[in-house]
C-alpha cells in the first residue's frame, strides 16, 4: 500500500454543518467506525485515504438526512462487522456483552457462599468449647469491642 | 567490537541466570546452606552483566554505529542525543533488553533488601526470578538480539526513529511502565516460593507487600505517563483508546490493585491465603500475556512492535511454562484449609472480598474485550472489532459500583462492625455527595446531566468518606500534630491513593461531558470562540529544528479581553523519512487545557486548525500520580524498615 | 472446597493458550470481503480508454471474470502487473480493470508503457464504486462468477500462487455445472 509522505497525526477536516446536532453525530459516527485499513484507529483519527473517503461519505449522508442506523448499515454492508467498534448484540457476542455482568454476579454469589461456609465452619469448631455464662459472655464481648476500637 | 561485548555479556548473564534458577532452589529443597548462599552473588552477577550489555547498546547508539542492525533501524545521526539513547527501547529487541535489565535489577534489589527473610525463602524467591530471567535472556539471544550486525556492508545512516517517539514521553514512559510490569515478578516469586516451601502463613504476605506496592505504584505511574503522552503527542486530544497494548498494561494494574488489598487482608488477618497466592500468580501472568500480545502480531495495534510469529511462538512457550507451571503448582499445593478467624457480614474482610471481585471482573472484562476478536476469528466466525464504545459501556458501571463500595469500606472495621456505626459515619458524606452531584451540572454546565451527577457524586463520596474517617481520628486528641505523626504512613498512603481514584474519576467525568472542540478553516486574523475563549489565528512562519522543518502557527487566546496564552502548534516534516507530524501546543492549567493542533494548509493561505477546550483533564493524571504516591507512602511505613529478624518477630 | 476446584485456573489458562496458539497463524489485518456470495454492485461509469462509452455490470455478466482494482499511485500494482499479463496470456479468464481514484492521463500512459491485460477499464475517479465494493486500498482483486456474484477477494499483490488458487476455484465451478 502506498503512502506518498505518510502523516503521523490526527486528521483535521473542515466540514461545514448547518446543524450543530449533525456535527455532533458526525463526530460520534466517526468515533464509532473503524478504519478498515489502519492499525486499530477509528475513521476520525486516521489519515488514510479510505478513512477520508468514509468521512466524506458520512458527511454527505448526514446532509441527505439519513439517520445513524442507515449510515452504519451502509458501512457494514460494504466492509463487514469489522468496521464497528461497538459490536452488534447477536448470539456470537452474547458472551462479550453479558459476560461481565454475569461474572460480577457470579463473583458476588461466590463471596456470599464463602462467608456462609466460613461461619458454619467456625461455629462447628467452636461449638465444642465450654459455653460461657451470660456475664462471662458480656465481659468477653466488651473486651473484644475495646480491642477492635484500639486497632486502626 | 562493543556490540560483540554486549552480546557476550548477555550470554554470560544467561548462564548465571541458569545457575541462579537451579542451584539455590536445589539448596532450599535439600536444606543446604552453602548452595542457597549462592543466590545473592548470582543475582548481583546476573544484573551486572545485563548492565554491561545494556551499556554496550547505548554506546552503539551514541556513537551512531549503524553496522548494528537495531541501531540503523531506530536511529539517525541527526537525532538529538537524548532520543538516540531512549531509542534503545524504541523497538522490540532493545525494549526486551530493558525488560531483562529491570528484571535482573529487581532480583538484585530483592537480594539486597531482604535481611529479615529466612535463607531458604530468599533462595527460592531469587531462583524463581532466575527462571524468569533465563526465559527472557534466552528469548533475546535466540530470536531477538539487539546486537545483530549488517556486516560487511552497512548503511551510511540510520532509518530514523518514528517522529512520534522523538519526545520526552519516550524517555520516561517505557522505563516506568516496565518497572511496574516487571516488578510484579517479585510478588509472583514470593508466591511460588511460598507454595514450594509449604510455608503459606501470613509471613509471606508481609514480605511480599512492600515489593508489590512499589511495583504497583510504578505501573500506575507508567500508565498515567502513557496517557498523558498520547494526549499531547497524537494531536487529537484523546487520552485513552482501549487499544490492545494499553489494555495489556491496564490488566496487570487492575489485578495488582486487587493483590495490594488482598495482601493486606492476608497479612493482618491471615485470611484469603489461597486467593492471594492466585492473584500474585495472575498479576504477573497478565504482564507476560501483555508482552505476548504486544510482540506476537496476534492483535493489531498502533503501539505494537514489529510482529513476527516465530517470536510470538517463543513468548507463548514462555507463557505456557510460567503460567502452566505456576498454576499446576498452585492446584497441587495451595492451602485448602480455611483460616481460623471468622468475620461477620459487615466487616472489612467482606469489603475486601468485594473489592477483589470487582477488580478481577474488571480485569477479565478488559481481557475479554481485547481477545474477543481473536476468539471469534479463531472459531472461524469472521472478523469483528471491539473498541471504545464497548469498553466504556461495560467498564464504567462496574467502576461506579465499586466506588460506592470504596466509600463503605472506609467505615468498616476488621472482623465486624455494627450497621448502626456504619450508617452513622456514612450518612453525612452520602447526603453531601448526592446534593453536590445534583447541583454541579446546573452551576457548571447548562442543566442536569446524569453522567455528571453520577461521576461527581461518586468522586465526592470517596473523598468525603475518607475525609470523615480522617477527621474522626482527631476526636479525642489534645494535640493535633501528635496525632498526625502517630497515624501510620500506610494510613496516609491509603487515603492519598483512594483520593487519587476520586480525582481521576472526577477528571474523566468532567472532561468527557464538558469538552468542546472545533475544527475550522482559518485565515490570518480569523477568530473563533470556544467556551468563552477567543482563539485568533495569526498566520504561520517556518521554523527549523534539529532534524526537521516546520510550519509554526501563532494563535492568540483571549478571555474577557484579557490575553490568556499564545499557542504555537507546528506541522513538522522530519528530514530523514520525510514523515509529517503534527505537534500540538497546549496551555495547561489545573482546571482546563486549551489545546490547538495544526492540520493541512488549505487554499488562499488558510489552514485547518483544531481547537479544544478540555476542562479538568489534568485531574485525570493528577489522580494517577496520587495513586502512585499513595502506594509509595505505604511502603515507607516503618513497619517495613526492619533490619533484623528480632524486630520481625515482635510484629508477627 | 474440593481440591479439584483449584485446577480451574489451570484449565482456563490452557483454553486461553489454545486460542493464542491458533491466533499466531491468523493474520488479524486480513479482512475478507463483506460482499462474498453477494452480487457485484451496480454501477454506471465511463470507460478509461473510451470516455464516451458508459460501462455497467451488463458488460461483463455471463462468464466468470476477474476484477482488478489498481491505480498509478500504487507501487504494489506495478509489481503485480506482470502476473496480470501472464493471466491475460492464458486466455482462461477475462480481467476487468477498475482504475481507482486515478488520473486518466497517467492511467492511459501506464497501460501504454507496461501493457494492457484488461478487457476494458472502469474509470472510478471518485472511488464511489470502490466504496460500494468495500475496497480499502489498492491493489485488490475480485473473482466473480458468471452471475456476477463475488466469490473471492485478494488484497495486495496477486502472486502466481494466488493465480493457481483462482484456477482451482474456477475449475470447481465447472465440475459443479457438469
Amino acid at each position: 500500500m502506498l503512502l506518498s509522505s505518510f502523516l503521523l497525526s490526527a486528521a483535521i477536516d473542515v466540514y461545514k454543518f448547518d446543524d450543530p446536532e449533525k456535527e455532533k453525530r458526525f463526530h460520534q459516527l466517526a468515533f464509532e467506525l473503524r478504519c478498515p485499513k489502519c492499525q486499530n484507529q477509528n475513521i476520525a483519527d486516521s489519515n488514510a485515504e479510505i478513512a477520508q473517503d468514509l468521512r466524506t461519505k458520512i458527511y454527505q449522508m448526514l446532509n441527505a438526512d439519513k439517520n445513524d442506523n442507515e449510515i452504519v448499515d451502509y458501512m457494514v454492508e460494504r466492509y463487514g462487522d469489522f468496521v464497528l467498534y461497538e459490536p452488534r448484540v447477536k448470539p456470537q457476542t452474547y458472551l462479550l456483552w453479558y459476560g461481565p455482568g454475569l461474572f460480577l454476579l457470579l463473583g458476588l454469589v461466590v463471596v456470599v457462599l464463602i462467608i456462609r461456609s466460613r461461619k458454619k465452619a467456625y461455629n462447628d469448631t467452636h461449638n465444642h468449647e465450654p459455653s460461657l455464662s451470660n456475664s462471662e459472655a458480656k465481659a468477653l464481648d466488651a473486651l473484644l469491642k475495646t480491642k477492635q476500637g484500639k486497632k486502626q | 567490537m562493543i556490540p560483540e561485548i554486549g552480546e557476550f555479556a548477555l550470554i554470560i548473564a544467561f548462564f548465571l541466570s541458569v545457575v541462579l534458577a537451579l542451584v539455590p532452589m536445589y539448596g532450599a529443597s535439600t536444606a543446604n546452606d552453602m548452595w542457597m548462599s549462592y543466590a545473592k552473588p548470582l543475582a548481583m552477577g546476573q544484573f551486572l552483566f545485563v548492565i554491561i550489555s545494556f551499556v554496550c547498546l547505548g554506546y552503539a547508539f551514541s556513537q551512531d554505529d549503524f553496522s548494528v542492525v537495531y541501531v540503523a533501524q531506530h536511529s539517525n545521526s541527526q537525532m538529538p542525543i537524548q532520543f538516540k539513547l531512549s531509542a534503545i527501547w524504541g523497538g522490540h529487541e532493545g525494549s526486551l533488553l530493558l525488560w531483562a535489565l529491570i528484571l535482573t535489577g529487581w532480583t538484585f534489589a530483592v537480594s539486597r533488601f531482604s535481611k529479615a527473610l529466612p535463607l531458604d525463602m530468599l533462595a527460592r524467591v531469587l531462583s524463581v526470578m532466575g527462571i524468569v530471567a533465563t526465559g527472557f535472556i534466552s528469548f533475546l539471544l535466540i530470536t531477538s538480539s539487539p546486537f545483530a550486525r549488517y556486516l560487511p556492508r552497512f548503511p551510511a545512516d540510520g532509518a530514523d526513529l518514528n517522529p512520534l517517539l522523538q519526545d520526552f514521553g519516550l524517555i520516561v514512559h517505557p522505563p516506568m511502565l516496565y518497572m511496574g510490569y516487571v516488578g510484579f515478578s517479585v510478588a509472583f516469586a514470593f508466591a511460588i516460593a511460598a507454595l514450594l516451601s509449604g510455608r503459606m502463613d501470613a509471613a509471606w504476605a508481609r514480605w511480599a507487600r512492600p515489593w508489590t506496592n512499589i511495583a504497583w505504584a510504578f505501573l500506575g505511574m507508567g500508565i498515567t505517563l502513557g496517557s498523558w503522552w498520547a494526549y499531547y503527542e497524537l494531536g487529537w486530544g484523546g487520552w485513552w483508546f482501549w487499544d490492545p497494548v494499553e489494555n495489556a498494561s491496564l490488566m496487570p494494574w487492575l489485578v495488582g490493585t486487587a493483590l495490594v488489598h488482598s495482601l493486606a487482608a492476608t497479612e493482618k488477618r491471615g485470611v484469603f491465603k489461597s486467593w492471594t497466592l492466585l492473584l500474585a500468580i495472575f498479576a504477573f501472568s497478565l504482564s507476560l500475556l501483555g508482552t505476548f500480545l504486544v510482540r506476537s502480531g496476534v492483535l493489531t495495534s498502533v503501539h505494537a512492535f514489529a510482529s513476527d510469529p516465530e517470536r510470538g511462538f517463543f513468548i507463548l512457550m514462555l507463557l505456557a511454562v510460567t503460567m502452566g507451571g505456576s498454576l499446576t503448582l498452585y492446584a497441587l499445593k495451595a492451602p485448602n484449609v480455611k483460616s481460623e478467624s471468622s468475620f461477620s457480614w459487615l466487616s472489612r474482610e467482606v469489603l475486601l472480598l468485594v473489592n477483589n471481585v470487582f477488580l478481577t471482573v474488571m480485569a477479565i472484562t478488559v481481557l475479554l474485550g481485547t481477545l474477543y476478536p481473536l476468539l471469534i476469528d479463531a472459531l472461524g466466525q469472521g472478523k469483528i472489532s471491539v473498541g471504545p464504545p464497548y469498553f466504556n459501556a461495560v467498564f464504567v458501571p462496574i467502576m461506579c459500583t465499586m466506588a460506592l463500595a470504596m466509600g463503605v469500606s472506609i467505615a468498616v472495621r476488621w472482623r465486624e462492625t455494627t450497621l448502626q456505626s456504619v450508617l452513622n459515619k456514612l450518612w453525612k458524606p452520602a447526603v453531601l455527595s448526592i446534593l453536590i452531584g445534583l447541583g454541579f451540572p446546573f452551576i457548571y454546565g447548562n442543566g442536569f446531566d446524569a453522567r455528571v451527577f453520577l461521576g461527581i457524586s461518586v468522586g465526592l463520596w470517596i473523598i468525603s468518606t475518607v475525609g470523615t474517617e480522617f477527621i474522626g481520628k482527631f476526636r479525642n486528641t489534645q494535640s493535633i500534630t501528635n496525632r498526625l505523626r502517630q497515624l501510620p504512613l500506610s494510613y496516609y498512603g491509603m487515603m492519598v491513593a483512594h483520593v487519587g481514584v476520586a480525582v481521576t474519576a472526577i477528571g474523566i467525568t468532567l472532561v468527557t461531558s464538558y469538552s468542546e472542540e472545533r475544527d475550522m478553516s482559518m485565515h490570518k486574523g480569523d477568530t473563533v470562540e470556544i467556551a468563552g475563549y477567543q482563539f485568533t489565528f495569526q498566520g504561520t512562519h517556518v521554523v527549523k529544528g534539529a532534524n526537521y522543518m516546520a510550519d509554526q502557527a501563532t494563535i492568540e487566546v483571549v478571555e474577557d479581553g484579557q490575553p490568556v496564552a499564545t499557542l504555537r502548534p507546528e506541522k513538522r516534516r522530519y528530514n530523514v523519512k520525510n514523515a509529517m507530524m503534527t505537534e500540538a501546543d497546549i496551555d495547561a492549567s489545573l482546571f482546563r487545557d486549551l489545546y490547538v493542533a495544526l492540520g493541512e494548509p488549505l487554499e488562499q493561505g488558510a489552514w485547518a486548525v483544531r481547537m479544544h477546550y478540555k476542562p479538568y483533564v489534568r485531574w485525570l493524571w493528577l489522580g494517577g500520580i496520587l495513586m502512585a504516591l499513595g502506594g509509595l507512602l505505604t511502603v515507607a511505613d516503618k513497619r517495613y524498615r526492619q533490619s533484623s529478624p528480632n524486630q520481625e518477630a515482635r510484629h508477627a | 472446597m474440593p481440591r479439584v476446584l483449584l485446577f480451574v485456573p489451570l484449565l482456563l489458562f490452557m483454553i486461553l493458550a489454545g486460542f493464542l496458539w491458533k491466533g499466531l497463524s491468523i493474520d488479524p489485518r486480513e479482512l475478507p470481503s463483506a460482499l462474498i456470495d453477494k452480487p457485484f454492485p451496480e454501477f454506471s461509469l465511463a470507460s478509461l480508454q473510451q470516455p464516451d462509452r458508459i460501462l455497467t455490470k451488463q458488460d461483463f455478466l455471463g462468464q466468470p471474470v476477474i476484477v482488478n482494482v489498481w491505480a498509478t499511485w500504487c507501487p504494489s500494482c506495478r509489481q503485480e502487473h506482470e502476473q496480470l499479463l501472464v493471466i491475460d496470456q492464458t486466455g482462461e479468464i477475462p480481467i476487468i480493470g477498475l482504475n481507482y481514484k486515478d488520473e486518466r492521463d497517467l492511467a492511459l500512459q501506464w497501460l501504454q508503457q507496461l501493457g494492457n491485460p484488461y478487457q476494458f477499464n472502469i474509470f472510478d475517479e471518485q472511488g464511489m464504486l470502490g466504496l460500494d465494493l468495500g475496497v480499502y486500498g489498492a491493489p485488490e482483486t475480485y473473482l466473480l462468477d458468471a452471475q456476477g456474484i463475488v466469490r473471492h477477494r485478494y488484497v495486495g499483490v496477486l502472486t502466481a500462487q494466488d493465480w493457481q488458487e483462482l484456477k482451482l476455484m474456477i475449475k470447481g465451478w465447472d465440475s459443479v455445472k457438469n
